[in-house]
């Protein structure tokens, strides 16, 4: 690749570029879906390509190409410094990127089993199996499992010196099981909702979540929901559970902390944040309890790599402390950004900037954002809840463009009624603003119950980018929340 | 791009060298480019390049899908014995019956040669007229200015052969004060057509009115609804269950509904791939036409969407057109919507309300029951208080939980003209106009 990468790097600058990056990339995913006793897909994909960063009078530009051929690098980058040029008529200020990033290196995915080695029957097999197990209660009108692989092979070089070769691999699975009676349909996933778990790693990672031991019972309980009450609405003590409050942790806390947005540059799409710079440092987000982290080096986390997609290694970075925010996530640039208003904030990127393919400038992406673990065993923390709700696994979100006021809901919910779990609940949703929410946490889950959730489905930047984010959570108790927003 | 001889030739290769029973193959192309500004600058430029071909092969009613954007004969060749290798690992899909046959598909001319030609400085250029604007007014301007041309051919063994090419220009902008914002945009398939002054005007018109925010109690309200607004319920409608496979699947607020009284008499809603109004598209993803498709007509719940797959489920159905790329387990959905005008004209629609709320357009909107039709969102980017016919005061921005199909029954007014509103994600466009709704539900607000 050196000689693809030197090219387009020495057309850069020759063009104008004081900086130039180039990433070469090839995705192969695997997708495999058993709908119904059918398989239904089974598709292989490749992307391949490759995409140049640069600045030029002080701005930047990027182009990207599928052929990786001499004439289309050389026009690729020459378009990637015109680009700059013409983003230069509206600069303020030249892009600074901050002290030099070089690191030649390689990282790959650690695994035990290749997805990719794993045959297509035994995959099907496994789909089949839990299918079968699902249609096998009675009610049950769509069983739908579904396992996903893939495999981005990437090289980043840089102006800078960088030259790094990074292989990442993903694994996911899932079953969704639906029932239906009239006016009314209610879902099960497992191990997570909209589509699949998933997470870096291999086979085992399938291997490990088990869906044909897990069918029957999402199944039954998707049927038991048809009949179950509606969930009563009021303020009350809820307790969340992991892959729950990894979506909750992603919208209300990973979002608002993407330094990119703090300043404003995804305004015009996903929104703001309300955690603006004078709040570094400075503010209470939850309760004493609440430590959230960003880490891309999370063992087997979805959002975990080696270096980001500007040459950063990947590291560990606290967000909230006991309570207080003290952390964004930041790129070289608004790095330096922050450190205008903030002097003692750190000059180096914390490194989570990522592009959704060869054809995506990077942009400030979630890695693994986490809520530590506490010190709660669940069957204490239900005995220990008088009056409450739990409730289990995402079926709808959404938030405001400054990740305050937030609405969830979830496929299932059991009422807690003197410290034990009681009455299946349907139809259950939440509601609140952000800090006030977290400073109702009063118990976290221990590390036995803490579990990194794939979020592999998230969307930001324009054009779009989707991102695939981890989050470490517990089941977690929450008080004074409003429950129960529907009507009828 | 391509060009349509040159997607045709690799196509004929790809079929060429299947040995499949049947064989479709999909090459998709564009050239993609994306001017994106913030804090009153230009501060992500992008453009690529990519041509993607996608082949089906069905052996023995086993179907497998491969995928890939090397277009060299190794390339295709690959793709093809990896689609074939796939479909013999597969199991057989008893619902399986064939791909379809060929069918003449209209013909529409979406291609701007001034889009596709539209160069990074005056992408730019038209984008500092926003930012000069922005600047002048003591605001901060966001957004993004894109223009792109695509190209798409479908071709299989049974005869199908069918080429579109069409180009989509599309701005917009969040303009944003110290405590308030406004939002415009426009999209069409000639970028002449979009004025980024006037885009800006719009939306620095409403980011001065909305200055100082108040708050209002969250409650039953009658509401105006811009029509990006509206749009975004209609998206979201026809996503829910009037694809004919959530119908089959008993998910859709259609089930046993057919014929029926579903939303108010003012609500006519159909999806046609050829109306010049929105981004057009003439065939399907299997390459089979479009037809126009009455979805509800005054109120009444009339027909669904079918591609190949669902409609061999039910006796004597076809395909009307509306495939995405096969196989899809979501099944086939409607991509370019339309609701008919009203009467009225949005002063019209402010003057004969005595206390209500003005919504601008949604945001973060999601389902919440998708039987009962039920969204969640936020207002965003211009919401205001109506009192006695006239805007009253700024508000912050609310929440809602609304049933889709109870707010259009609830429809007391429709503009009398429709806006072409371009998806976030795609070229796929809606067509919708503004509409005055009593009793929207808001259930909480933020700061």
């Amino acid at each position: 690749m050196r000689e693809f990468t030197d090219r387009a790097l020495d057309v850069a600058r020759a063009k104008g570029a004081s900086y130039a990056d180039i990433r070469i990339v090839r995705r192969e995913t695997q997708n495999i879906e058993v709908k119904d006793g059918i398989v239904q897909d089974l598709t292989l994909a490749e992307t391949y390509g490759f995409g140049v960063r640069v600045v030029a009078n002080g701005a930047w530009g990027f182009a990207s190409s599928n052929r990786l051929e001499k004439p289309e690098i050389d026009r690729v980058a020459g378009l990637a410094v015109a680009i700059a040029k013409a983003s230069a008529i509206s600069k303020r200020e030249d892009v600074d990127l901050g002290p030099s990033e070089v690191h030649v290196d390689t990282y790959r995915t650690p695994l035990k089993i290749d997805p990719f080695e794993v045959s297509l029957e035994d995959k099907i097999d496994y789909l089949l199996r839990a299918d079968k197990e699902a249609r096998s209660v009675n009610g049950v009108r769509v069983a739908d499992g579904a396992l996903g692989f893939q495999r981005d092979t990437k090289t980043f070089a840089s102006t800078e010196g960088s030259y790094i070769e990074q292989t990442l691999v993903e694994s996911g699975a899932g079953i969704v099981v639906m029932a239906v009676s009239e006016g009314e349909m209610q879902q099960r996933s497992y191990p997570n909702s909209f589509g699949r778990h998933q997470g870096t790693g291999g086979y085992e990672f399938v291997q490990k979540w088990d869906l044909p031991g897990h069918a029957r019972r999402v199944a039954e309980e998707a049927v038991a929901l048809l009949s179950a009450p509606q969930c009563p609405s009021g303020v009350k003590t809820i307790i969340l559970d992991g892959p729950q409050l990894g979506l909750q942790i992603h919208e209300s806390c990973g979002h608002p902390i993407e330094l990119d947005r703090v300043f404003g540059t995804e305004a015009a799409f996903a929104g703001t944040s309300f955690l603006t710079p004078e709040k570094f440092g400075n503010f209470r987000y939850g309760s004493d309890l609440v430590n959230i982290v960003s880490d891309a080096l999370t063992p087997g986390g979805l959002g975990t790599y080696g270096y980001d997609d500007e040459g950063v290694p990947a590291q560990r970075t606290d967000i909230v402390k006991k309570g207080q925010f003290v952390g964004y996530l930041t790129s070289r640039e608004t790095a330096q950004q922050l450190r205008k208003t903030h002097p003692d904030a750190p000059e180096r990127s914390n490194g989570t900037m990522r592009a959704d393919g060869w054809n995506r400038t990077p942009i400030i992406r979630m890695n693994n954002v986490s809520l530590l673990p506490g010190e709660w065993t669940f069957d204490d923390l239900i005995a220990d809840t008088d009056d409450g709700i739990y409730m289990i696994t995402n079926k709808s979100w959404s938030i405001d463009d400054k990740r305050l006021n937030f609405q969830f809901g979830t496929e299932l919910a059991y009422e807690i009624k003197r410290g034990k779990l009681g009455r299946m609940l349907k139809n259950a949703t939440y509601t609140g603003m952000t800090p006030q929410f977290w400073a109702g946490c009063d118990a976290i889950c221990n590390k036995d119950h803490w579990h990194v959730w794939g979020t592999p489905n998230c969307g930001k930047g324009q054009p779009g980018q989707v991102a695939h984010t981890g989050h470490g959570a517990a089941p977690t108790r929450f008080r004074n929340v409003q429950v129960g927003v529907m009507k009828g | 791009m391509l060009g349509q001889s040159r997607l045709a030739e690799i196509a004929q290769r790809v079929l060429r060298e299947a040995k499949a029973d049947q064989i479709e193959v999909m090459i998709t192309g564009n050239d993609s480019h994306l001017t994106r500004f913030a804090t009153n600058t230009i501060h992500q430029n992008v453009s690529e390049t990519d041509a993607t071909v996608r082949v089906r092969s069905v052996i023995d009613q086993k179907t497998g899908v491969a995928s890939g954007n090397d277009l060299s004969d190794a390339g295709l060749k690959t793709i093809v014995k990896r689609a074939e290798t796939v479909a013999r690992f597969q199991q057989k899909n008893p619902e399986f019956r064939s791909l379809p046959g060929p069918k003449p598909a209209g013909k529409i001319d979406a291609y701007v040669d001034a889009t596709a030609r539209f160069a990074p400085l005056e992408r730019a250029e038209g984008v500092e007229r926003i930012l000069a604007a922005s600047r002048k007014n003591g605001l901060e301007a966001a957004g993004a200015f894109s223009t792109e041309e695509q190209e798409i051919q479908i071709a299989n063994s049974l005869g199908v052969s069918a080429y579109h090419r069409g180009t989509v220009a599309a701005l917009l902008t969040v303009i944003m004060g110290a405590d308030s914002s406004g939002w415009a945009a426009a999209a069409s398939r000639n970028v002449a057509d979009i004025d980024p002054a006037r885009v800006g005007k719009t939306a620095i018109g409403k980011a001065l009115a909305s200055r100082n925010p108040t708050t209002v109690e969250p409650g039953e309200y009658t509401v105006i609804l811009e029509e990006a607004a509206v749009a975004d319920m209609l998206f979201f409608l026809g996503y829910m269950g009037m694809g004919a496979l959530s119908v089959q699947e008993g998910r859709s607020f259609m089930c046993g509904k057919l014929g029926e009284r579903v939303t108010g008499d003012q609500i006519t809603i159909w999806d046609d791939g050829l109306d010049p109004r929105g981004l057009p598209l003439p065939f399907d993803f299997e390459g089979v036409p479009k037809q126009k498709v009455i979805l509800i007509d005054k109120g009444i719940a009339r027909n669904v969407v079918y591609d190949s797959s669902t409609a061999a489920k039910e006796p004597g159905k076809t395909s009307t057109g509306h495939s995405l790329p096969a196989p899809n387990t979501a099944g086939p959905l409607p991509i370019n919507l339309f609701m008919a005008p009203g009467k009225a004209t949005q002063e019209e629609m402010l003057a004969s309300t005595e206390r209500g709320i003005w919504v601008t357009r949604f945001h973060y909107t999601n389902i919440v029951h998708p039987v009962k039709t039920i969204l969640t969102g936020m207002t965003r980017d211009g919401t205001f208080l109506i009192e006695n016919g006239k805007i009253s005061r700024p508000l912050k921005n609310l929440r809602f939980t609304q049933s889709i199909l109870e707010a259009f029954a609830n429809v007391e007014m429709l503009s009398s003209t429709l806006t072409l509103l371009k998806d976030d994600w795609n070229a796929i466009g809606t067509c919708a106009p503004a509409a005055k709704i009593r009793n929207f539900r808001f259930t909480g607000g933020t700061e």
